[in-house]
């Protein structure tokens, strides 16, 4: 562990790439199988240990730190898997420390079982730094400033090999990489390339400003729904099935109910949905299943996936991309119907042909899952990255209520000093209910001032969260700006925010005028009844 | 008497009645009784000072010789009466010329303990425990996780940097009174003979600590005068010099950072050190609440810090601590 705990170590705190290539190098050339191939892994992102929750490692902490000083520390340190690394009470030669690669294999092969009893013992033998590195490695958040480019660009550097070779097999291998390394050090030929169902790099819209429509010309463009999903890319090729991020990440495993329903060959662009009952599920539910990297079939049953497609970019064998989108779209229409996947539907075009039409649609209470608009050039061909003035999506302006601030608590990190985390509520009948959490929409300036309110005006303290005097007589409104509503069982309002923030702190508003939770209600009411029509 | 008719705060700082005097305080006081020279506990402009005499010497090195209206050197526990109340100067280990103050009166014994640290170090005397009815402790870094290492393994981690990238400058950033002279003492036990290059802010002081008999052999200031990479050298400078413009005369250093905030990885990484070296001059939790332990007084109270952590751990023990909520006293200065 200590080698592959200095690696991070470096990584993280040197800001020079070359810095980074060379320890990286070093590493790999120093270092033996497995523990090397383990370690590429899990900077590639390419682990999945799903034994190791943050939950898990708050029960570990809390069978040995007092749950107060452990909430305390987790409050200032701000990473959960550094603050059980610092906070864990040594026990010098309790054990032997693990190598990487026995930590690597051990974990393949555990059952979920036994993963607490063995992350526990690894913890007592290793000492702060090194239970870090554990912590990030199995619980596989590294974020540490590398990722797999930069990885292969040092197994390029070290090896002598042509970095787009490293690229054109790298699809097909898998840890801990032993038939990589071979190759790269002259031992062996070089592993098969695997090129099937490639990910092709997509194209992306600008965000459309006031001064940007004069000089467009609405009838250039088709217009649809901006979906409030996650942007995918589903191919399917001579019976291999993937599901891509717009960054080129493999989820397929975490969606075998869409891989399974994949029946075209060739690619598509488009938006990852779930369904939740007969409606659209939000985007709180769809976190639900992107959270889990291996789901299991109730929450599958519970919230089914599928992709709303918008684009195609490969058609059978055929490359889709410089046709202009309006024979795309009609090629996608003929592959959707033929393809008769109960997964997998169009995003329908709307008929609107002037500005004025687009912005009523726009400014329509939308149906749920809908953030704005995206207009796209009837002659735009398929071009990698942002290319100017083809693709422009048109964001709804945020919903925004007035709510009274009722509690707060001091942020994370640099702002571990400052109570920069607010719970908001509104009025239900004379008292007022938390509505939501917002922790960002404000300046430096701004939170010095409400950090002053809420020390000034601290009535109770239940852990590290502080009440604060809110009432209809005294009470700070705050004007919280956010995307989308949703009802909610797990909140005591009935509703939740979609990215709340703090748009305008209304030192001038008296707490009673502040928003009522029929407000609310109604804004949810609204969104719905235009989804049915 | 009550401990709080001895000892009390007061917007001046802590106040004892029975003596007419503050300790610390963070305004001008007709009296005062200073247990350490860093900067947020001695203050200029009292009638009167009474401390060691380094720290009087530091004081008047950093606000000159008119620092204050006069001073009375108090050495190391030699008990002296001020009205009602009997005083005695403790080393406290800190920094040079720390000291721990103890005050009694009306048969209760309270020790204000300033900073304090409970490892070896090589430019002061060691912290002497001393049995008391109120413990007066600090809580920079009353929290569990911080636990400071060995400073042996963390000088040998600077050494070890210096020998892979002997192109580069090491650029230590280390706080001017104590931590700048603590370092320059262990690398020299450690065995390096080389000259150490300082920031001006740190010339006075460690001149000051060399004629107290610290020996911290060859220093030379880094000055701009001299042409030269210093690749391969160490310099010690102010943390608050690392960012600025003065540290550009160092082409491509190694930014090292001597504090017992680095033990937070994350903390290390947004400050833009390279290089975090966890030594720190405060005691961490092990020793606050080992020190409170040992000491076993009927009552801690609290100054600055984590008094929250602090007090949770004195609850779970079984032992009255209140925090004192004393403004003006900086978390930062380690
Ligand atoms: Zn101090
Ligand atoms: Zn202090």
């Amino acid at each position: 562990m200590r080698a592959f705990t200095d690696l991070l170590d470096r990584l993280i705190l040197t800001r020079s790439r070359n810095a980074k290539l060379d320890a990286l190098a070093r590493y790999f050339a120093e270092t033996p199988d497995p523990d090397r191939g383990a370690a590429l892994a899990a900077i590639a992102g390419a682990l999945t240990f799903n034994t190791a929750k943050p939950a898990l490692l708050r029960k570990l902490a809390a069978d040995r730190v007092d749950a107060e000083l452990f909430a305390l520390s987790y409050d200032y340190v701000g990473d959960l898997a550094e603050t059980v690394a610092l906070i864990w009470p040594e026990r010098p030669g309790a054990n032997r420390a693990p190598t990487l690669g026995e930590v690597y294999e051990t974990l393949t092969y555990a059952g979920k079982l036994d993963a607490p009893r063995l992350i526990e013992r690894w913890l007592d033998a290793l000492d702060a730094s090194e239970r870090w590195a554990l912590l990030k490695l199995v619980t596989g958040g590294l974020r540490i400033g590398a990722g797999a480019r930069l990885a292969k660009q040092a197994l390029a550097q070290w090896s002598n090999r042509p970095l787009t070779e490293i690229e054109e097999i790298w699809h097909g291998l898998a840890p801990p990489y032993r038939d990589l390394f071979a190759w790269l050090e002259g031992r062996a030929d070089k592993p098969a390339a695997r090129a099937l169902a490639p990910f092709r790099p997509v194209m992306l819209a600008h965000a459309l400003e006031e001064e940007d429509r004069p000089r467009l010309d609405a009838r250039d463009f088709a217009a649809e729904w901006k979906w409030d999903g996650v942007r995918v890319q589903a191919v399917s090729d001579s019976g291999v099935r993937r599901l891509y991020t717009r960054n080129g990440e493999d989820v397929s495993a975490a969606f075998p109910d869409v891989i399974d329903h994949l029946s075209f060959e060739g690619a598509l662009d488009g938006e990852l949905l779930v369904r939740d009952g007969d409606a659209l599920g939000s985007f709180n539910d769809l976190q639900q299943r992107l959270n889990r990297k291996r789901p299991d079939a109730k929450i599958i049953a519970r919230f089914p996936a599928f992709v709303r497609a918008y684009d195609i970019l490969a058609d059978g064998g055929d490359d889709m991309r410089a046709l202009p989108f309006a024979a795309r779209r009609r090629r996608l229409e003929a592959l959707i119907v033929d393809a008769r996947s109960p997964r997998l539907d169009l995003s329908p075009l709307l008929s609107a042909a002037d500005w004025e039409a687009f912005a009523a649609l726009r400014a329509s209470p939308a149906p749920p899952g809908v953030e704005g608009l995206m207009l796209k050039r009837w002659d735009s061909r398929y071009e990698i990255g942002r290319p100017r003035g083809l693709w422009w999506k048109w964001k709804r302006d945020p919903y925004r209520i007035d709510a009274v601030l009722m509690y707060a608590q001091r942020g994370h990190g640099k702002r571990s000093s400052l109570y920069s985390d607010f719970t908001f509520g509104v009025w239900r009948g004379d008292e007022l209910t938390p509505v939501g959490k917002a922790y960002f929409g404000f300046t430096d300036n701004e939170l010095a001032q409400l950090d002053k309110f809420v020390r000034d005006n601290e009535t109770e303290r239940f852990g590290p969260v502080r009440a604060v005097r809110a009432g209809a007589d005294f009470g700070l409104v705050l004007e919280i700006a956010f995307e989308g509503l949703a009802r909610s069982t797990r909140h005591k309002s009935g509703v939740a925010m979609r990215f709340p923030r703090i748009a305008r702190i209304r030192w001038d508003k008296p707490a009673a005028e502040a928003d009522r939770l029929e407000t609310l209600e109604a804004l949810l009411r609204a969104a719905k009844s235009r989804a049915g029509d | 008497m009550r401990p709080e008719e001895i000892l009390h705060p007061r917007p001046e700082g802590l106040y004892c009645a029975p003596g007419d005097f503050y300790i610390d305080p963070v305004r001008p006081v007709d009296r005062a009784l200073i247990t350490h020279g860093h900067s947020d506990h001695a203050r200029a402009g009292h009638g009167l000072v009474m401390a060691t005499a380094e720290t009087l010497a530091i004081m008047a090195a950093r606000y000159g010789a008119d620092f204050a209206g006069a001073r009375e050197c108090a050495a190391y526990g030699e008990a002296r009466s001020i009205g009602d109340a009997q005083v005695r100067f403790v080393p406290a280990g800190h920094v040079l010329g720390s000291a721990q103050i103890v005050v009694e009166a009306g048969g209760k014994r309270i020790v204000v303990s300033g900073d304090y640290k409970r490892r070896r170090d090589p430019t002061c005397p060691a912290f002497e425990p001393i049995a008391c009815d109120v413990f007066v402790t600090e809580a920079t870094f009353a929290l569990p996780v911080f636990r400071h290492p060995d400073d042996r393994a963390e000088i040998a981690k600077l050494l070890r940097s210096i020998a892979q990238q002997p192109e580069r400058a090491h650029l230590v950033g280390a706080y001017a009174l104590g931590k700048a002279q603590r370092i320059i003492a262990l690398l020299r036990e450690a065995g390096y003979g080389e000259t150490i290059y300082l920031h001006g802010a740190m010339e006075g002081l460690c001149a000051l600590y060399e004629r107290c008999g610290v020996p911290l052999g060859p220093l030379a200031a880094a000055t701009t005068t001299e042409k030269r990479d210093f690749a391969g050298a160490i310099v010690i400078c102010p943390p608050a010099a690392m960012a600025d413009r003065w540290s550009r005369r160092f082409p491509d250093p190694v930014a090292c950072f001597a504090s017992g905030w680095m033990r937070v990885k994350q903390r290390a990484k947004r400050s833009g050190v390279e290089l975090p070296l966890v030594i720190s001059d405060h005691a961490d939790w092990d020793e606050l609440t080992g020190t409170i332990k040992e000491i076993a007084p009927g009552e801690v109270w609290i100054t600055h810090g984590r008094d929250d952590a602090l007090a949770r751990w004195a609850a779970l023990n079984g032992l009255a601590a209140r925090p004192l909520r004393l403004v003006g006293f900086d978390d930062e200065d380690d």
